[in-house]
């Protein structure tokens, strides 16, 4: 049956109030921003948020007052530096208070991890003698039974809900994803539920064409919405690049409460929906994002 | 010759690779680095990037990010940060890159707040994946801006770990970091805007290894929030060659990074 939806209805079912969300997976690349302004339009609060090094989504849901909690390794902005709605949050409970579990990229990956393979926690000797298993108290440090070295163990984190920014997907969500993956693989089988946002639908044999480039079965996926461009301003590899100038934009603009709200305003809530962002962008704009020149990979055999 | 601040740290970073590594490349500076050094005297080098991606060959394109398209097509092997971080936490990077905010005379190092931490007075971005390179690299070298209250005696808070501090059940320096569980490594190289420090494994402690020209000693002590210690060598940095420029700037003509 299809999974094909509006972004408008894929938030309103799977994503209600006080849902733990992983988004931003990829790292810098593959981010829905589509999905996270939706999330802002239907005013969605007491949300917690997962993810590892997350570029300016996070900065704009905190910003938006969507946000409860964030377990997270990095929250910025990585072409500019610091997240001024996140230093908001964090220092002055604006628009209200957040709280914070701090992670790094690899303990939140073990995180999800755990979840994606039903354990509850899995164990490194990463961060140990740092203050992060002091912040974050759901670390535990504990001395192996095998060996008795030091382990710290990082338990197990399941999202309510994961979405995903990929390439290509049928209306099942049987999907293909390439580039870096950051946490994405981890997050997708660790989520209860999943929604895709595709840059293009395409049919099933597409997709079974070439089953190593799926990211996860398609039984975990929930809702499957098309939306061109809505990774933008992150990249997308065979679509387009990373608009590094809006990143500037947004650091500049959201320095101060009000500049954030203006911009939050003319970029997320007076927008009807993702094609009058496209069209905003405008023409120009896009087509200088644009792949300036293709790179297909070479096609392999599954014959037998 | 002339020269930014930056082109010399960039200098100062890529020396601190050696032909045939596995360097961990952070953000920034050290991705121009790592394209220095594959250019010059470490042809065979292999840069890690946690996103999930393995490379031998420098973007084509200036990477304002690691995630970057450029920095996609045409690597070894672009995989997810569990597998990339999995070789780092198993010792398969010999160095690792990060920078900071704040760093004190043990080499440990905090992006995370400024003040206490239950209020703090400048919330930074957090570790991303600063803390797991610091934890696992067989070397590391920190990048940073050389200002009294970034270099401090004590830091708020430490996000990546160096050689800890010396305490009722031991030195710091190497000792400590097997105290806690550390598998290996250690701070090897502190880069920044007036020097390069080097440390001592024994006690943890930062040694002005060199300072950049047109400085000088006093000046990097008064810019420094612990009392130097040099290293038995200290002398005056080596400055950019012309072919280490050059390359710099074909790899970042607008100087975007570094100038």
């Amino acid at each position: 049956m299809s999974k094909l939806t509006s972004m408008t209805d894929a938030i309103a079912h799977y994503v209600p109030d006080g849902s733990s969300i992983a988004i931003g997976l990829a790292l810098e690349p593959l981010i829905p921003f589509a999905a996270g302004h939706e999330i802002m339009h239907q005013q969605r609060r007491n949300l917690t948020l997962i993810g590892p090094i997350s570029d300016i989504l996070f900065d704009q849901l905190i910003g938006a007052g969507c946000v409860e909690k964030v377990k997270a390794a990095w929250v910025g902005n990585v072409s500019e530096g610091l997240a001024h709605c996140y230093r908001r949050a964090v220092e002055q409970s604006i628009p209200r208070a957040i709280v914070t579990e701090e992670h790094s990229n690899f303990s939140i990956g073990l995180a999800l991890l755990a979840a994606s393979l039903g354990v509850p926690y899995i164990p490194t000797r990463s961060l140990l003698g740092s203050d992060l298993p002091r912040q974050n108290p759901t670390f535990r440090q504990q001395l192996s039974p095998l060996d008795g070295s030091p382990l710290l163990l990082v338990p197990a984190v399941q999202p309510d809900v994961t979405i995903i920014h990929v390439q290509r997907s049928d209306v099942d969500g049987n999907a293909h994803l390439w580039g870096s993956l950051g946490v994405s693989e981890a997050a997708m089988l660790a989520a209860r539920d999943v929604i895709l946002v595709a840059e293009e639908i395409v049919s099933r044999e597409v997709i079974l064409s070439d089953p190593n480039r799926v990211l996860g079965p398609s039984f975990k996926v929930r809702a499957v919405v098309h939306e061109p461009w809505g990774a933008h301003p992150s990249a997308v590899s065979g679509y387009y690049n990373r608009d590094h100038r809006y990143y500037h934009e947004y650091h500049t603009r959201t320095r101060t409460t009000e500049g954030f709200q203006q911009w939050l305003d003319e970029w997320v809530l007076n927008m009807p929906d993702r094609n009058a962002y496209v069209a905003k962008l405008g023409e120009k704009r896009l087509i200088s994002l644009g792949v300036k020149e293709h790179r297909f990979a070479a096609p392999v055999d599954y014959g037998y | 010759m002339d020269y930014t601040p930056r082109e010399l740290m960039v200098v100062c970073a890529s020396r601190q690779i050696r032909d045939g590594e596995h360097v961990f490349v952070g953000m920034r500076l050290p991705l121009i680095a790592f394209a220095l050094a594959k250019r010059t005297h470490a042809p065979t080098c292999v840069g890690l990037f946690e996103a999930g991606i393995v490379r031998d060959v420098p973007s084509k394109e200036l990477l304002y990010t690691m995630g970057d398209a450029p920095n996609i097509a045409g690597s070894l092997w672009t995989t997810s940060t569990l597998k990339v971080m999995g070789l780092l936490a198993a010792g398969e990077a010999h160095l690792g890159f990060i920078g900071g905010a704040e760093v004190d005379r043990y080499g440990n190092l905090n992006t995370s707040i400024i003040g206490d931490w239950k209020h703090p007075s400048v919330r930074l971005p957090g570790s991303g994946g600063a803390a797991d390179i610091a934890s696992f690299s067989q070397r590391l070298a920190i990048i940073m801006q050389h200002d009294r209250h970034r270099l401090r005696e004590r830091v708020d808070f430490v996000t990546s770990p160096g050689y800890g501090f010396p305490g009722e059940e031991g030195p710091a320096g190497i000792a400590w970091r097997e105290r806690v569980g550390l598998p290996r490594g250690g701070p090897t190289a502190l880069i920044t805007t007036l020097g390069l420090f080097t440390f001592d494994p024994e006690n943890g402690e930062a040694m002005l290894q060199s300072y950049h020209p047109g400085t000088t000693i006093e000046e990097v002590q008064e810019g420094t929030g612990w009392k130097l210690r040099l290293a038995e060598n200290c002398q005056e940095t080596l400055p950019p060659s012309a072919e280490e420029l050059k390359v710099i700037r074909q790899h970042d003509p607008e100087g975007v990074w570094t100038r």
